[in-house]
């Protein structure tokens, strides 16, 4: 029997691995899976999951919604409540292989859909707003439905198992993108099932984390004055919510989002250069409550691009290469020269300091 | 003799080394397998490739050397012996070392030396020939940590918080700046004669091992931290009543 959070603790470990083509050459989900092989002593099997870019080419217009379902009833409300929302252009199961080492999976199902225009427009929001609004009234109202994934043209897997399992059981050698990341889980306060695995995604952004947040409950509030819903039980899921809030309501740089969750000390500030340090204050102290405190390494999804961060003291390891027009980044450098053993550079990012790479085609993705 | 790690478990590899009655292992197509030579002592390992984390740990006597990069928590609590690493390392190298030697060609990550102590005869030593991420030698007890920043330019080698609440042994920086953030219970002086007298043969071995150019190195000033017997740790959590 699973034991739930407050009744066991572990020690902690997890793995991340990201994979990103600058000049958007496809890379074979196969290569993340066996990236994340490598760490497999860092999870325990009670959680692994990966998220793909540009995976959908040929529905890259429409959200992709991947949805957990416990049951068929619950599909059937979901699927109700998405027919009166949404114009669903496919739905399909997603396809699995079945492996031993992924059990009790649920029904998992994937639909490409546009928001009704009528309904968008009587909403009185910007498409994202309206599709961000109905995720959380799924995940919130419709209890045994989750939706886990819903950004274009990208895709979250996740189960419970061991990472490289998790891959083989979704089929990700079938999947081709210019981005991956991964997630190897050793869950510490919280239960491992299925909606807790990583990546915890929302629109086109999705976050994989090693770590633990002691800011969780200070961040938790401070979002859902917003309108977010923290309900998975486990930490990383705030991460998720407060980019998207900082990326796309407040308009923020993805260095300066970094700035606020990584905050560096206030006697580090006070050694910057004067312009340096009146951004440093301003965004300290517009966002406080959104500083994330405690071990993590992240790595953060989004269109066209990936953004690695440390908390600010590198409590967790995070190691970073370049081949060619090449990006990688994992806990450990075995992750990366597993797959790429001749590397044209290496090297060990700085806490608090974000890495990000985007796609170099002209106009972007 | 020489042993195959691919595809090996980390359980195989170490069950490999043990069995192995040679005196001198060569390890080829290491990925990532942990604890290798932990609470090793008197053999001579040869490593092509990337050992996981805890390479070394609570080593007795012997010897490790690493062609490639590291990962965290190299040395950790080594006892005595010597690893050589031709690369980087990761987070935590020589965490609570209390003896033995430890040579890094490149950079190091965070928390490298962090509680080093000595005792007696106990004298751990570290060199890092890049430089060192923050809170270098945190909590130092004891022995030496030397950073080089032989890649550093003109800026520190050492990132934020180096030596915090230090207490014992000695940091030498090759640098003309001293970090900016110092705490004001670390004494910086340039380094005496007596103090060179001893790291040189030191980086002499240094030079050897890593082809570096010893007289280069030496036109780069010396700086040594220890910490400040006059302003010593008095309160920073309770105060602590004489």
């Amino acid at each position: 029997m699973l034991q739930k959070e407050g009744e066991v603790r572990i020690p902690s470990g997890c793995a991340i691995s990201g994979i990103f083509s600058k000049d958007g050459t496809p890379v074979n989900g196969g290569e993340i899976v066996e990236s994340i092989r490598v760490m497999h002593d860092r999870s325990n099997g009670l959680g692994g999951g990966f998220a793909g870019y540009g995976i959908y080419p040929e529905y890259k217009d429409d959200y992709a919604f991947h949805i957990f379902y416990d049951n068929m009833e619950v599909r059937q409300k979901c699927e109700a409540f998405l027919d009166r929302h949404f114009d669903v252009i496919n739905l399909s199961k997603i396809p699995t292989r079945k492996i031993s080492g992924i059990m009790d999976e649920p029904l998992i199902w994937r639909y490409f859909v546009q928001p009704l225009p009528h309904k968008l427009e009587d909403s009185q929001l910007d498409e994202k707003e309206y599709v961000v609004r109905c995720v959380i009234r799924i995940n919130t109202q419709i209890d045994g439905a989750y939706v886990f994934s819903s950004g274009k043209n990208m895709g979250v897997f996740k189960a419970v198992g061991y990472p490289e399992d998790v891959g083989e059981f979704y089929r990700l050698d079938e999947y081709e993108g210019y981005c991956w990341t991964a997630h190897g889980r050793y869950p510490t306060n919280t239960p491992g099932w299925w909606g807790g695995a990583h990546p915890f995604a929302m629109l086109d952004y999705s976050v994989v984390h090693n770590g633990e947040i002691s800011s969780y409950d200070a961040n938790r509030r401070y979002v859902e004055m917003f309108g977010y819903r923290c309900n998975l039980l486990t930490d990383t899921e705030v991460i998720t919510y407060i980019f998207d809030f900082l990326l796309r309501k407040q308009g923020l740089t993805l260095e300066e989002a970094a700035h606020v969750v990584a905050a560096p000390f206030w006697q580090t500030i006070e050694r910057m250069p004067p312009e340096e340090r009146e951004q440093m204050t301003y965004l300290r102290k517009a966002f406080p409550h959104l500083l994330i405190t405690g071990p993590f390494s992240i790595l953060l999804g989004f269109e066209g691009g990936m953004m690695a961060l440390n908390d600010r003291l590198k409590l967790r390891s995070m190691v970073a290469a370049e081949k060619g027009k090449r990006f990688y980044i994992a806990s450990e450098e075995a992750a990366i020269r597993t797959i790429e053993p001749d590397l044209d550079r290496v090297w060990a990012p700085r806490g608090g300091e974000p890495v990000i790479v985007r796609l170099e085609k002209k106009g972007g993705m | 003799m020489r042993i195959d790690a691919s595809n090996k478990s980390y359980k195989e590899l170490n069950a490999a080394i043990l069995k192995n009655p040679d005196p001198n292992t060569q390890i080829t197509g290491c990925c990532g397998q942990r604890y290798i030579a932990d609470g090793f002592s008197g053999k001579k390992i040869e490593i092509f490739g990337t050992p996981g984390n805890a390479l070394g740990a609570y080593m007795d006597s012997g010897e490790i050397f690493v062609h490639g990069d590291v990962q965290d928590a190299v040395g950790d609590t080594m006892n005595d012996g010597r690893i050589y690493v031709d690369g980087m390392a990761g987070d935590a190298v020589g965490y609570a070392m209390r003896g033995g030697e430890i040579f890094i060609h490149g950079n190091v990550g965070y928390r490298a030396g962090i509680h080093m102590k000595a005792y007696g005869q106990k004298r751990p030593l570290m060199i890092v020939g890049g430089c060192a991420g923050s809170f270098l030698g945190e909590y130092q007890a004891g022995g030496t940590i030397v950073v080089l920043g032989l890649n550093a330019g003109s800026e520190p080698p050492v990132s934020y918080f180096c030596g915090m609440g230090m207490h014992g042994g000695a940091i030498y920086l090759r640098t003309k700046i001293l970090p900016a953030d110092l705490s004001d219970r670390i004494v910086a002086s340039e380094v005496t004669r007596k103090d060179m007298w001893e790291l040189m043969p030191k980086l002499e071995h240094f030079c050897n091992i890593f082809g570096e150019n010893l007289n280069e190195i030496l036109k780069t000033p010396f700086y040594k931290l220890t910490p400040d017997s006059g302003n010593p740790y008095k309160q920073l959590y309770v105060a602590n009543y004489q």
